[in-house]
């Protein structure tokens, strides 16, 4: 829709200009500006260089099959400087190409951006400007597969900055390396093995050019934002993450409430069903229940994990993804009606004296059940009652043993034998 | 007494073990190595170790699958010894199963030769003067005896938990978890320091005693060892009845390989053990 209205902007821009110009064709005080061609006289020829050596050229035909070479834009279009400039060649400075003449939407939107804060901030700014981009005289529309801006190319293209050390350390872009994690999460994975054109890409979330900062709260990935953001494409999920106490917690505002990003990260979201992310979401769900992950590491299960054997039961497998519920409320996968149900996923045959085992258990808790604590209680006793008392007889038996090659009875001081 | 043989002038062994006893802590031996050390990185499964180990088996699945097969191999060690003590008491009326010199049953005497003992280690009086079991072997046995009926028993209610559910709730799930746990600590803490150590490592066996695999003693050790017993035999014809050859060549040395292959894990063991509580846990 944007790139649409653009292209009639743009097509309505040319006419008028071409109209303009039509209706005055012989005005005497006024030059005449120079057409395409007269500039490539001098910028077509490929080794053309400006006074400090650098390339001037412009390839006529890079420009011939860019939007705007396609669309009839003439050279002072984009430099409209060099419309009244009859002193050629002219100046080596221009004044600066202001794309916001034609593309005021999207211009208005980049001024409320964080690239554009930047570059407001500091004239040396590094952060990108429509060119660095969408290109200069090569731009093409973002349907085009050629194009920088294309949805299957765009995390190249915002990976030239976002993934490049030197800019990331001078634009102190805080996040880091971004587009590398991104290439190797599903979403990347998505967009570069599998070609999936509805595979977010950078634009999905961030938006294409008022880009914001997380901590504002008209961003997208603001942090209350995301799960609408990321319910663009899972619907579904968003419903069910909404139903549940963690969306629930987000409802009521409270500050330390997962959202979507909480969980899976941002920018290295992984498949759900592979071990790797079932390792990874133990730590996730440990990050804000600390009491849990430990107990849950004193079970079998949680042993067994932390072994690398994850076809054993994690988090999620007990108490859900999205819909989670407090094990009072009937909904829950956990709670008491359901339980049976929840455990012969796995225990075929499971049954209510089968589900009193705690996969939480404590033995350090008293309350939470007493013939555990008094258990530990016993086997602690017993591990250092065994192993204090042999510990001092062995020690003992070490300083008196008979020293090899010396027999018992050679040794003087043994006494005498007790007479049994 | 004849301190060699007339005939072949060796020097004379008394039998202390038979086959049958050797093969059973042979297999005892191979099983309880098995377990330890598929079973200790699932209890120290924090520790920098513990998947390393358990990476040697197949992970945690593999070590879980091992596991469950040593633990056969040493149920059925354990039923055969049963198997065998049960046969002699009730089809041979060896009464000396219950009581006795020969008996692994505690006595007063072991009580007295421990405290005999505790106070030689003192110098404060003579070195006991041991029978056929000195109480440290009962402990031994009794501790493999209890061991295997606790870690065993837990460990087969944690491998068929569905089955246990229709006897016990639940919740003893949870205990059983934690006893199997401490118990194999305890069983493994014990056999690789305190065992090897009294009957192995202490400086007069040092280091190995391969009575366990020849079944053999000297007439010197016997005397030695276990004067109680050997004037008690003498006293009769039994000890002529236990004269034994020297064990074949290859026994002694395999004997050398097997036991310093077992003891050098089980220190390794100990040692990573050692380093979990030590270092990782704190």
């Amino acid at each position: 829709m944007r790139l649409r209205s653009a292209f009639a902007l743009l097509l309505a821009a040319c006419l008028l200009a071409t109209t303009v110009l039509a209706q005055k064709p012989a005005a005497p005080a006024v030059p005449k500006p120079p057409t395409s061609d007269d500039c490539l006289a001098c910028h077509g020829d490929p080794s053309a260089t400006g006074a400090n050596g650098r390339s001037i050229a412009v390839s006529a035909d890079k420009f011939g099959d860019s939007i705007h070479g396609q669309s009839g834009l003439a050279c002072v279009g984009c430099h409209a400087d060099l419309a009244k400039t009859t002193d050629f060649p002219h100046a080596e400075k221009l004044a600066p190409v202001s794309c916001a003449t034609c593309h005021d939407g999207p211009a208005a939107k980049y001024d409320t951006s964080v690239h554009a804060q930047a570059r407001r901030a500091s004239p040396t700014s590094v952060a990108a400007a429509c060119k660095d981009c969408h290109g200069t005289h090569d731009i093409r529309p973002a349907s085009d597969p050629d194009s920088p801006t294309h949805h299957l190319n765009l995390p190249a293209t915002c990976g030239r900055c976002h993934g490049n050390a030197d800019i990331i350390r001078r634009g102190r872009i805080a996040i880091g390396d971004v587009v590398t994690e991104f290439q190797d999460s599903i979403h990347g994975q998505a967009l570069s093995k599998s070609g999936l054109m509805v595979a977010p890409d950078c634009k999905d979330c961030h938006h294409a050019h008022d880009i914001r900062r997380k901590s504002d709260p008209a961003s997208p990935v603001f942090r209350t934002t995301v799960p609408a953001t990321c319910g663009k494409c899972h619907e579904g999920v968003e419903r069910r993450y909404l139903t549940g106490v963690h969306g629930e917690a987000l409802g009521k505002g409270r500050p330390d409430a997962p959202v979507c990003v909480t969980c899976h990260t941002a920018h290295r979201i992984q498949r759900t069903e592979g071990a790797t992310w079932k390792a990874q979401v133990l730590a996730e769900c440990g990050s804000c229940h600390p009491e849990s992950i430990r107990t849950y590491r004193d079970t079998f299960h949680g042993q067994e994990t932390q072994l690398g054997f994850l076809r054993v039961a994690a988090c999620a497998d007990c108490h859900g993804a999205h819909d989670i519920f407090a094990k009072s409320d009937v909904r829950s996968t956990v709670s008491p009606a359901r339980l049976v149900s929840t455990c012969r996923k796995c225990h075929a045959g499971a049954n209510d004296s089968f589900v009193k085992y705690d996969p939480h258990a404590d033995r350090r808790n008293y309350a939470r059940d007493p013939w555990l604590f008094y258990a530990s209680k016993f086997m602690e006793a017993l591990l250092i009652g065994v192993f204090a008392f042999f510990g001092i007889h062995t020690t003992l038996w070490a300083s008196r043993a008979v020293k090899p090659g010396e027999t018992r009875s050679s040794r003087p001081d043994d006494g005498p034998r007790s007479e049994e | 007494m004849a301190t060699t043989d007339a005939a072949t002038g060796e020097r004379v062994q008394y039998q202390r073990f038979d086959r049958y006893h050797r093969l059973l802590h042979g297999v005892l031996m191979f099983s309880f190595l098995g377990l330890a050390f598929t079973g200790m990185p699932l209890l120290f499964n924090d520790a920098p170790w513990a998947v390393r180990l358990a990476a040697l088996f197949g992970g945690g699945h593999g070590a879980g699958i091992l596991h469950r097969i040593f633990a056969s191999l040493l149920i059925t060690c354990f039923v055969l010894h049963v198997w065998r003590l049960m046969h002699r008491l009730f089809v041979k009326k060896d009464l000396e199963v219950l009581w006795g010199p020969a008996s692994m049953t505690p006595q007063p005497r072991d009580v007295a030769e421990l405290v005999a003992h505790l106070r030689w280690f003192l110098r404060t009086g003579p070195q006991p003067r041991f029978d056929h079991f000195t109480y440290w072997e009962k402990f031994d046995y009794w501790a493999v005896f209890w061991g295997m009926g606790i870690i065993g028993g837990s460990g087969l209610v944690l491998w068929f938990p569905v089955f246990f559910s229709h006897i016990l709730p639940g919740s003893w799930f949870n205990i059983a978890l934690l006893v199997h746990g401490e118990e194999g600590l305890l069983a493994v803490g014990f056999i690789f320091t305190i065992h090897f150590f009294n009957s192995h490592l202490r400086p007069d066996k040092f280091p190995m005693d391969p009575v366990i695999f020849t079944g053999r003693v000297s007439e010197h050790e016997f005397k030695e060892e276990r004067a109680a017993e050997y004037e008690r035999l003498a006293a009769t014809r039994e000890l002529e009845e236990a004269e034994i050859g020297p064990a074949p060549d290859w026994v002694g040395g395999l004997a050398k390989v097997v036991a310093t292959i077992a003891v050098t894990l089980g220190l390794v063991m100990v040692g990573l053990i050692l380093y979990a509580v030590l270092f990782a846990r704190i």
